[in-house]
């Protein structure tokens, strides 16, 4: 990855994080923690890897996206604002009784959004179907999800797993944000799912462990998923919870919790300091 | 007399499948380890390259079902009631309910009549869980005339759509030329005393409930109420307006079916009693079929003991 195209992603990731904290400062209610620790899997994806248009959000051929931990909703909306599916300053009406920008994703209300999540588990059996649909269709989109760490302690995700697993989806990718974090604890403290890797290889996955804020290890991986036939692809990304804002990082009591405006404050001055010794 | 035909409305789902696959319907059909019982194996012979086993994972038949929709297919997904509407209620209400997709789910099995397997897979419950959902329509067709016509009226339809089929054979009600219509009952026989409105297999009971008054001088009208939900408001209204006494009759817990979505619409527009036969709040248990329908009262005769009781609640 050339240093201009890593410069640029990084930049995209920064703004998509200040577009969290628009939003869930905005609100006053939300989930920074792990929007945050996407922000960078969503940039890749969004800018480099998926076929998407945002003047054809429903495009049939396109490739498909599922937030499986729908919480990160920010994340998801902020990316989307950036690459023009809709306005950016409607990040500012997140949660508001008068906005599309619901507190969880909506396919039917907000455009680019693939399908509607928010209930943990669900998220990667809808794309595990929509992989399948695209082999009935014999078409070639691809599918993704991203799944949080603390997310694997659903049954259904396992479910969905066995299944992609038996019948070979190689056009599904399933992203998990393993930040070690969940509301009532770290992973291990609270049900343990690990180890992850060994549990997908085990369902009949490839899996690849990188780092979630590394671009040239997120291109890699996304790259080798693509060149495997036969399975699906799981990568699981290293992250940190809160990332880019310094009092979040790796603390989960921000996990549902908005910023008072002194926190907000301090977490766009952090913001902005990035992204002029980004663009310096 | 006629010949009398006896056939189990699962049956007919699994037939008006392979008849949809031979029109050329680009439909999916999903099954979770049952496709023998549910009857969608007719279907998985027909056309296997159109069927998924996803395996004994309801919650995730449901998911699968949602993105296949969400990817422009039309997809049937099956299992019994229990785990269909009960299992997955969840994966029902948020994949496929609240974004109002495409996916039509055929449930077998529901109600006392499963038989022999007992109270664990006896649902009674899945209609009331069914209708709380926005956007959700619910069908549950009287015999395999009806059955055939709800299954494409639910392909045509645009959105989600909860199919409800029952195990046991039972005696048709319609003939050939019935014409269904999402959100319509109708009347079988008119009267003027009393309404049985009734749906799955109590509307061969509330037929027979009716001679059986009439022997006795009381006019029943007898309403066959094949959706539950969207409910048809003007069809109740105008029974009890015409009769001011209604019986509901289903194969249901006499909570949150057909008896509540006709006490609701009666409550609010024109009071009049109406009295319920269903599945009295108590878990079922393993017996034969008939047996047990008689033992919990879903039959004629506790429809004319509701009728008369109805009638009584009038003066």
């Amino acid at each position: 990855m050339d240093s201009i195209r890593k410069k640029e992603l990084q930049v995209f990731a920064a703004k998509a994080r200040m577009g969290v904290i628009e939003g869930v400062y905005n609100a006053k209610a939300g989930h920074p923690g792990g929007s945050l620790s996407i922000c960078d899997i969503l940039a890749y994806l969004y800018n480099c890897e998926m076929n998407i248009d945002p003047k054809n959000p429903k495009c049939e051929t396109r490739d498909r996206f599922v937030l499986s931990k729908g919480h990160a909703a920010p994340a998801l909306y902020a990316v989307l604002a950036l690459k023009g599916f809709f306005p950016y300053e409607d990040l500012k009406t997140l949660r508001k009784s008068n906005s599309y920008l619901q507190g969880h994703p909506n396919m039917n209300k907000v455009p680019g959004v693939d399908m509607s999540t928010g209930s943990l588990g669900q998220g990667i059996s809808a794309a595990v179907g929509m992989a399948l649909g695209a082999k009935f269709d014999n078409s070639d989109y691809r599918v993704y999800t991203v799944l949080g760490d603390g997310e694997l302690e659903e049954g259904e995700v396992w479910e969905a797993a066995m299944f992609a697993g038996n019948k070979g989806l190689d056009n599904l990718v399933a992203l998990v944000d393993f930040n070690n974090l969940q509301i009532d604890g770290t992973i291990d403290e609270v049900n343990s799912a690990y180890p992850i890797a060994d549990k997908f290889k085990a369902f009949n996955w490839h899996v690849i462990e990188i780092d979630g804020h590394d671009f040239e290890e997120i291109e890699n991986a996304l790259n080798e998923a693509k060149n495997t036939k036969g399975v699906p692809t799981c990568i699981v990304m290293k992250t940190v919870k809160g990332k880019g804002v310094s009092y979040m990082e790796n603390a989960c009591g921000w996990h549902g919790k908005a910023p008072n405006e002194e926190q907000y404050n301090q977490a766009v001055s952090e913001l902005n300091a990035k992204l002029e010794e980004l663009e310096a | 007399m006629a010949e009398v035909i006896k056939c189990a409305t699962r049956d007919a789902y699994g037939r008006t499948l392979v008849e949809l696959g031979d029109r050329g319907a680009n439909i999916i059909v999903l099954d979770a380890d049952l496709a023998e019982a549910t009857k969608t194996g007719m279907f998985k012979k027909a056309y296997p390259d159109r069927f998924v086993d996803v395996g004994i994972a309801e919650s995730n038949l449901m998911g699968i079902a949602a993105g296949l929709a969400a990817t422009g297919h039309t997809v049937f997904a099956s299992s019994f009631a229990m785990f269909a509407a009960g299992r997955a209620f969840e994966q029902i209400r948020n994949s496929i309910g609240y974004p109002h997709l495409n996916v039509k789910i055929g449930a077998t099995h529901a109600g006392i009549s499963v038989g022999e397997d007992g109270a664990s897979h006896q649902c009674c419950e899945d209609i009331a869980l069914m209708r709380t959902i926005p956007g959700m329509v619910i069908l549950n067709p009287a015999d395999d005339i009806e059955a055939r016509a709800c299954v494409l009226a639910a392909a045509e339809h645009d959105g989600p759509v909860y199919m409800r089929f029952g195990r046991l054979a039972v005696e048709r009600v319609f003939d050939e030329n019935y014409k269904f219509e999402i959100g319509k009952g109708n009347i079988l026989s008119d009267g003027t005393d009393v309404t049985v409105i009734a749906s799955g297999l109590m509307v061969g009971e509330a037929v027979t409930a009716c001679k059986k008054l009439k022997e006795e001088g009381i006019s029943a009208r007898v309403v066959n109420m094949a959706t539950i939900k969207p409910i048809d408001r003007d069809i109740i209204i105008d029974s009890a307006k015409k009769t001011g006494a209604i019986v509901t009759a289903e194969e249901h817990s006499i909570i949150g079916g057909l008896g509540s979505a006709v006490s609701e619409v009666v409550c609010e527009t024109v009071p009049v009693p109406v009295v319920r036969v269903g599945v009295n709040d108590v878990f079922g248990k393993s017996g034969p079929a008939v047996e047990l329908l008689h033992i919990f009262g879903l039959d004629a005769d506790n429809i004319v003991k509701k009728a008369k009781q109805a009638i009584e609640l009038k003066k």
